[in-house]
């Protein structure tokens, strides 16, 4: 023991040393269009992404799902492409390529060969402003989402939970609305909405390109003037200022029970901070604190006492992601052995939470989270897909590139006052939900 | 407008004119003075080592009765081993920021290891105290019991579970492939340390070792690693089960009445081994009819033209003791009898008609363009290296494997398409409340 602690206290000195600072480079459109380059030379291959400034979050009320349901209309026809042929292009090139959708941002992808680069820029381009949707398109890809719905929630008790016990934690913000969307309002969803949505959001000045990869950045500077420079910008779009929420007075609590539930457990979400420009440090503080109670199971303090010292509990975890545009929450689950009520495992983790308070941090266990951050830093390099989600996430959720750089410093400044302090704040009752998930009673209907 | 069009179109023509990205890819065959050999591939540019290895056998190494105890064996390799219980093994892990990652298969366990440089000595001396020394405390044992009971519980209303099962054991019946690796509630409750130990002692051994390794470190360095690690490891473990034949019964449909808004299907029957010479043909084929993109056959019939399910994908299934062609797709209850006759209907259609000159040509240039794509880190690399010893692919394979893509003709494809896929012969099991299937 004594032999590897020392040497980690070693390397941390090696580690200080910058010798890995990343290769970004970024610069701004005429038009407003963001560019952020990542360059990576290891492998001849580029990850090309668009992320536009837009997720559920900013859905007009009563339209929920609009902003995923459009994810999938960016695959239909533009001026120049058949319906599809984007994508069939893409494979034709050896390339693969996705979408993705949250509430705060939708971003599209390409992993392709570096010098088929070119030809991604120009299709994204040319789908940012030139999309011709018709009627019967919109139709039967609602129908795709049905089924993806019923694929991803409705035949997931664990996803149906989770979407009743979001919708508890937000009293007005729009957070609460799942990214997928309510079933009926899906149903509702027409070629208009579609439409309006996207003469609204898909602009060069709602969105960023970020490249990452085995690329020149003076070379990308000038396919992205040639392409995405040309684009006419979106004259009104919104000001993303959503609905936000009035002091939380009241600790809510679910009870949610459904015969493909195999096992029950409970879960705890407590309003939280997130990452705000220039102000990141609670953030940070919560990182820790979500480590440090439900992080590994052998030496977090939740696990140690619930599963370890007295084992009341087959599993816990702690969780916290502070990269968000509006209030991020940090939540605790805990799944109890049998013959330990629901009722008891509540009792047993907040007894656990208050005995932290009392003891606090446990030092090594500090320098040890502290240094496998500092290690994260290294091994995130070795991908490149991981790093341009990084800034994609980041610059959509109202950082800057500077937050994003200052980050891993942020994270490796914080204090064990800090995380204590931040873990006050946060673990207020009145601003909870509390959720408790059963097999229905009875048998299983198989 | 039409200049956009004029310029894509110059575009992609030259892009089919030049070579696609070749993956450079440097592998050296190292053998270690102790006589163990591993393929590296040296990557100085970041300060840490992706360390892959493989032993063959995993859970299909499940004796009669005992199912569950590789898996569970594995879930305890980390849970304490020489001096350290489990939390100080814990400690000293995350200490040195070191990951080891645990994970069982039918025919393997996998053995993930990611260390710094700085800290190889002693990331290296903890993890051989895990492979060699492992305690398998009675504390851990039943600790980590519950959780793969909690799991075992969770699977048994999980429609996709079910159905996995349920497709396996028509399949494969009493073979270790016909159940879930991870046991019954009855058969790992039932389990003893001295089953967990010899489960140990049946799958860690040199006789079955595949190793691959990603990074900061040289060939000789790397010799002096490997001898230092698996000093002391057992030459021998248990013998690998037989192969077994695909069992399902042919064409059909077996419903599994589940509560639930919308269905879930797999569909399978026979296929080819990984070295039989159709193989690339067969690898291209399933690519056109349901592979991973947006633009397979069934993909296209089945949800971009009728909206009938978010995602359908086949496979071609080539493992150590038995091979199969399978595929899965999810629909409401109310269209799933329309899915099932599409699939079919496109079944017989690959199988009788073949696919067409175009769908070749786009298939080879995809798979050959997104072969490179694949080399994307350390540890991803690390484990292709592996998975081509285990292949017995040939230390060149990287370099030749599009060659073999390319040379594949029509007329080739299209008998292959007609060896494998038979209409008749396709089962589906169904789980959930399916109308309109006989």
């Amino acid at each position: 023991m004594k032999r590897l602690l020392s040497l980690a206290a070693s390397l941390a000195a090696v580690l200080t040393n910058p010798a890995l600072a990343r290769e970004v480079t970024d610069f701004t459109l005429d038009n407003g269009m963001q560019v952020v380059v990542i360059e990576d030379h290891r492998a001849p291959v580029v990850v090309n992404m668009v992320w536009y400034r837009v997720g559920a979050a900013d859905e007009a009320s009563g339209k929920s799902g609009i902003a995923h349901f459009f994810e999938h209309l960016m695959f239909k026809a533009t001026d120049e492409l058949e319906s599809g042929e984007l994508s069939r292009i893409v494979e034709a090139n050896g390339g693969s390529d996705n979408a993705f959708t949250s509430q705060d941002y939708t971003a599209y992808f390409q992993r392709v060969a570096a010098d088929r680069l070119e030809l991604m820029m120009q299709m994204e381009a040319d789908r940012m402003r030139d999309l011709t949707l018709t009627e019967e398109e919109v139709a039967t890809e609602r129908n795709v989402i049905l089924e993806e719905r019923a694929t991803r929630t409705d035949s997931d008790p664990g996803a149906l939970f989770r979407e009743q016990m979001n919708a508890a934690a937000y009293l007005n913000h729009p957070y609460g609305v799942p990214i997928i969307g309510w079933r009926h309002e899906i149903e509702q969803l027409d070629y208009a909405d579609a439409l309006s949505f996207y003469r609204t959001y898909y602009a060069p000045n709602n969105a960023i390109a970020v490249i990452a990869g085995d690329v020149d950045p003076e070379e990308v500077r000038a396919l992205a003037e040639k392409y995405y420079g040309v684009l006419e910008p979106s004259p009104d779009l919104p000001e993303r200022a959503r609905p936000q929420e009035p002091p939380q007075l009241a600790e809510r609590r679910l009870s949610f029970s459904d015969p493909r539930v195999g096992r029950p457990y409970l879960v705890r979400r407590y309003q939280a901070p997130e990452r705000d420009p220039g102000d990141q440090e609670t953030a940070a503080a919560l990182v820790y604190l979500a480590e440090i109670l439900g992080g590994e199971g052998a030496t977090s303090v939740l696990g140690r006492a619930l599963q370890f010292e007295n084992p009341k509990a087959v599993f816990t975890s702690a969780g916290y992601r502070g990269t968000s545009l509006d209030d991020a929450s940090f939540s605790l689950v805990a799944a109890p052995v049998d013959g330990i009520s629901l009722e008891e495992m509540e009792a047993a983790m907040d007894a656990v939470i208050a005995g932290f308070f009392e003891t606090g941090i446990d030092p090594e266990q500090f320098s040890r989270l502290k240094m496998q951050l500092r290690a994260s830093e290294i091994y995130e390099q070795d991908n490149v897909q991981t790093l341009a989600d990084e800034y994609g996430r980041s610059l959509t959720s109202g950082l800057t590139l500077e937050d994003v750089a200052a980050w891993p410093d942020v994270l490796q400044a914080v204090t064990e006052e800090e995380v204590m302090e931040a873990a006050r704040m946060v673990f207020d009752r009145r601003r909870s939900v509390t959720g408790f998930v059963r097999p229905e009673n009875g048998e299983m209907t198989q | 407008m039409n200049r956009l069009t004029l310029t894509l179109s110059t575009l992609l023509l030259a892009l089919f004119a030049a070579l696609p990205a070749r993956a450079e890819v440097k592998i050296q065959e190292v053998t270690s003075p102790g006589g163990l050999t591993a393929w590296l591939v040296e990557e100085p540019s970041l300060p840490f080592l992706s360390l892959e290895i493989r032993f063959r056998g995993g859970a299909s190494l499940d004796l009669p009765g005992k199912r569950g105890a590789t898996n569970l064996m594995a879930a305890l390799i980390e849970e304490g081993a020489g001096e350290l219980d489990a939390r100080s093994f814990a400690e000293a892990r995350d200490g040195l920021a070191a990951s080891y990652r645990f994970d069982v298969y039918d025919d393997a366990l996998s053995v993930s290891a990611r260390f710094l440089t700085e800290n190889r000595d002693a990331a290296v001396a903890l993890l051989r105290s895990a492979l060699t020394a492992p305690r398998f405390d009675q504390a851990a044992i039943d600790r980590v019991r519950g959780q793969v009971l909690s799991n075992l519980q969770s699977r048994a209303t999980d429609p996709m579970e079910i159905l996995g099962e349920a497709a396996d054991r028509l399949a494969f019946g009493d073979h270790p492939y016909g159940s879930y690796q991870g046991g019954t509630v009855e058969s790992v409750t039932a389990l003893t340390r001295d089953d967990v130990i010899a489960a140990f002692k049946g799958a860690v051994a040199r006789d079955r070792i595949y190793l691959g390794a990603v990074g900061d470190i040289t060939a000789e360095e790397l010799g002096l690693l490997l001898d230092e690690l698996f000093a002391g490891l057992p030459e021998t473990g248990a013998p690998i089960p037989a192969p077994v034949p695909y069992g399902l019964p042919k064409g059909g449909v077996t419903v599994i009445p589940f509560d639930t808004p919308q269905s879930i299907a797999r569909f399978a029957h026979t296929g080819i081994t990984r070295d039989d010479p159709d193989f690339f043909a067969a690898y291209v084929l399933n690519e056109i009819l349901g592979g991973g993109g947006f633009n397979s056959r069934l993909m296209d019939e089945v949800r971009e033209k009728r909206g009938l399910t978010y995602g359908i994908s086949t496979y071609l299934v080539a493992k150590d003791l038995s091979e199969y062609v399978t595929g899965q797709v999810s629909s409401q209850n109310a269209t799933m009898g329309e899915v099932v006759d599409v699939v079919r209907a496109e079944w017989r259609k690959i199988a009788t008609e073949g696919i067409t000159a175009e769908e070749l040509s786009a298939a080879q240039t995809y798979l050959t363009g997104a072969y490179p794509l694949r080399f994307d880190g350390n540890g991803p690399i690390a484990r292709i290296l592996v998975g081509m010893q285990m292949d017995d692919l040939g230390i060149d394979y990287i370099a030749t494997r599009n060659d073999k893509i390319r040379a594949i003709t029509l007329e080739d494809i299209n008998r292959v398409a007609a060896r494998i896929y038979d209409p008749d012969a396709l089962h589906f099991v169904i789980v959930g409340q399916p109308e309109g299937v006989e």
